[in-house]
């Protein structure tokens, strides 16, 4: 599977290493060089240093072969912005867009776009742990945190 | 008319000035609150501190009954979503969005934003007018329409020179709204001859520009 991902933050390196581990084909953009730091060492995708809103960086990235096409930036907005461009102007089927303010990830799901908000979706898995939920949040925490242990991998051993 | 404008920069300030000026109603929403209380002082209880991008400032701002909402800050991502929310919330009768990169002009249209304004462009059209070689001034474009008002000077040597008006080839859907010849204005029939001094106001769709142009100057 072709993936494009817009955003390089913590959330976007993380997803693109899983990815890349699962045998996909990856390319991932930012704008900032420094932010391909957050890569896993052994990330073996490709990396475009551009704007994800620009017609002409998303077609380098490779926008029109792409099977699958996220947008994890810090902004609302770019992230919005890029992922109507995709689904619109390069009929992309499967894309989604990180929208932090719940109320906008809910406008544009209603427009048909897939958002998820990182807000709504913690502060539910939150509300669930704390209620004791014996579904929601222990099955949901456990894949996260076997993810969580596969990134971080081992530690070092004690020192004599 | 009631305008709810977003971004209280140099543009938006100035808009607001102006559209007031001119006896017209409006909210101005600016999210720096040092900007806001600035503007606050300069043009009265206009201005609304919070950010235009989310949709209960726009409620706030009375979106709801705005005859339009102009979107000018100078992020297009953000200018982008401020007049999409403002079609879905407030169901706005018209949005009109500042794109600070042109190119950005073709992504706004595929996503549903219909009136653009690009500083770049209108720069463009200033210089154009500006050269003294060419006869040809695209003046304004129409409101909502996809069209625009060329005004074209018939210079010597040209296949409009001498042609009648049905004879010029112009693209479907223009139309030679009249002719300027000698400080009068003439009807523009099928059988009117064009001279070489005229001044030709055509209304043609934008994308047929250049054609326009091929047809009155080769």
């Amino acid at each position: 599977m072709n993936v494009v991902i817009i955003g390089c933050g913590r959330v976007g390196a993380a997803l693109a290493g899983l990815l890349d581990t699962a045998g996909d084909t990856v390319t991932i953009v930012d704008l900032d060089r420094a932010a391909f730091l957050h890569l896993p060492r052994e990330f073996k995708g490709t990396t475009l240093l551009g704007d994800g809103t620009d017609l002409d960086v998303l077609r380098q990235a490779g926008v029109e072969r792409a099977d699958t096409f996220l947008t994890l930036t810090q902004g609302d907005n770019r992230n919005i912005m890029a992922a109507q461009i995709a689904a619109k102007i390069f009929g992309i089927k499967k894309v989604i867009a990180k929208v932090n303010d719940p109320i906008r990830a809910y406008t544009y799901r209603k427009q048909g776009l897939e958002t998820f908000s990182r807000t709504s979706i913690l502060a539910t898995l939150l509300q669930a742990l704390i209620a004791g939920s014996t579904t929601l949040g222990p099955n949901l925490m456990a894949a996260a945190m076997s993810h969580e242990a596969a990134m971080s991998g081992e530690d070092l051993p004690e020192r004599a | 008319m009631y305008f709810v404008i977003a971004g209280g920069g140099q543009v938006g300030f100035h808009l607001s000035q102006a559209l007031l000026e001119s006896g017209h109603e409006i909210m101005l929403i600016e999210s720096d609150r040092r900007r806001a209380q600035w503007i606050e002082e300069q043009l009265g209880s206009i201005v609304i501190n919070a950010p235009a991008d989310e949709g209960r400032s726009q409620v706030e701002a009375g979106c709801a009954r705005a005859d339009a909402v102009i979107a000018v800050t100078g992020d297009d991502a953000k200018n982008l979503v401020i007049c999409q929310l403002a079609k879905y919330k407030c169901h706005a009768p018209r949005v009109i969005a500042r794109v600070n990169n042109p190119k950005n002009e073709i992504v706004f249209k595929a996503l549903g934003i219909d009136e653009t304004v690009s500083s770049t462009r209108v720069l463009m059209a200033v210089i154009e007018q500006e050269l003294p070689s060419s006869g040809f001034l695209p003046l304004m474009p129409l409101t909502g329409s996809h069209l625009e008002l060329i005004e074209a000077e018939i210079a010597p040597a040209t296949p409009a020179a001498g042609k009648d008006v049905r004879d010029l080839g112009l693209p479907d859907g223009s139309l030679i709204g009249g002719i300027v010849r000698a400080g009068k204005i003439l009807h523009a029939h099928g059988d009117t001859a064009l001279e070489v001094g005229d001044r030709v106001i055509v209304f043609a769709p934008t994308a047929d520009e250049g054609e326009v142009r091929k047809a009155l100057f080769g």
